[in-house]
């Protein structure tokens, strides 16, 4: 039988697919941004999981506000990747620490 | 608030002891659970950021199957409608648009990724720890309506919430994503030198004496105007 266990461990993979995702992906911001959103993915499973579980609905109203705020995240996250490209000419994010004076 | 009074009860799923669901929602779990997690590495690994955003869309649409099985329908939806149909589509349309070397960005990987997978190896196994060990299971069928929702559908119980008791949270997501807007279009418009705009106060400043002009053309020779 599927517990909850199941889920959880589920969830955990692909959290760590997304902390992997942006540790090898390290100049690329759109693979990076994806990566935040497998990771609120991964959050999200686990709310609905443990809402299911615990008879309680608290969490699936959280889990819509989560999938709120990433998509908020998401749109301003690409909107900086935007002018940052167009200022730019690229996206590799090893050199924006030269923006320090 | 108006709890139950349907009489029309929400579909239970079957007891546990029929088999043939049991094994239907097993094999469902695992076939949308092997699909999340292979579509997940796939997003994080391919070369091409183009079929990145086409492996997160899959992983999209089977962690939604996965909220089917645990039974929030109404989560399910908005992220088949929200996710897919508006964040990956601004991916894609974001990775298409820009034109970028995307050799030149992989140049890091394979220095980064022993340190990365030492980092997923550790976080992993302590996730693990927890999920399989000091976590209690309730017991009881995952999808069937929550307590104090009976006869409810999962939107009709998340409705019933959402606009009473978490009122303020709800307007307060309505504020972030309104930030988020403004916060977007300020980020990207930009006036453009040598576009052609209306311009109100000139519009409204125009007098009859500043437009209109008398002229007396002589025969044959046209007007210039």
């Amino acid at each position: 039988m599927i517990g909850l266990s199941h889920y959880l461990t589920v969830s955990a993979i692909l959290f760590v697919l997304g902390v992997l995702g942006i540790a090898i992906n390290r100049k690329n911001v759109i693979i990076i941004l994806m990566s935040i959103e497998l990771i609120l993915l991964a959050v999200n499973i686990n709310f609905v999981a443990f809402s299911a579980f615990q008879r309680d609905l608290s969490g699936q109203v959280f889990a819509m506000f989560v999938l709120t705020v990433a998509a908020a995240e998401a749109a301003i996250g690409l909107a900086i990747l935007v002018i940052y490209f167009r200022n730019r000419g690229t996206i590799a994010v090893d050199d924006v620490p030269m923006l320090k004076g | 608030m108006r709890r139950g009074g349907r009489t029309r009860r929400a579909p239970f799923r079957t007891a546990p002891s029929d088999l043939k669901t049991l094994v239907t929602a097993v094999f469902a779990f695992y076939l949308f659970a092997g699909i999340v997690l292979l579509s997940g590495a796939a997003t994080i690994l391919s070369k091409n950021p183009v079929h990145s955003v086409l492996w997160l869309i899959l992983a999209f649409f089977n962690a939604a199957g996965l909220f089917i099985l645990l039974g929030a329908e109404f989560l399910a939806m908005l992220l088949v409608i929200v996710y897919v149909g508006a964040v990956a589509v601004l991916f894609l349309f974001v990775v298409m648009m820009l034109d970028i070397d995307f050799a030149a960005l992989r140049a890091g990987f394979v220095k980064a990724l022993p340190v990365g997978l030492l980092l997923a190896v550790v976080l992993v196994s302590e996730l693990l720890l927890v999920a399989g060990g000091s976590v209690r299971v309730v017991a009881g069928e995952a999808a069937a309506p929550l307590d104090g929702f009976v006869g409810m559908t999962n939107t009709q119980a998340l409705g019933s919430v959402l606009y009473t008791k978490y009122l303020f949270v709800f307007q307060a997501s309505g504020i972030v994503l309104l930030t988020a807007m403004v916060g977007a279009i300020v980020l990207t418009h930009r006036q453009r030198a040598g576009t052609k705009r209306q311009d109100v106060g000139a519009q409204v400043a125009r007098t009859p004496a500043s437009s209109i002009s008398n002229v007396k053309p002589v025969s044959g020779e046209g007007v210039s105007l």
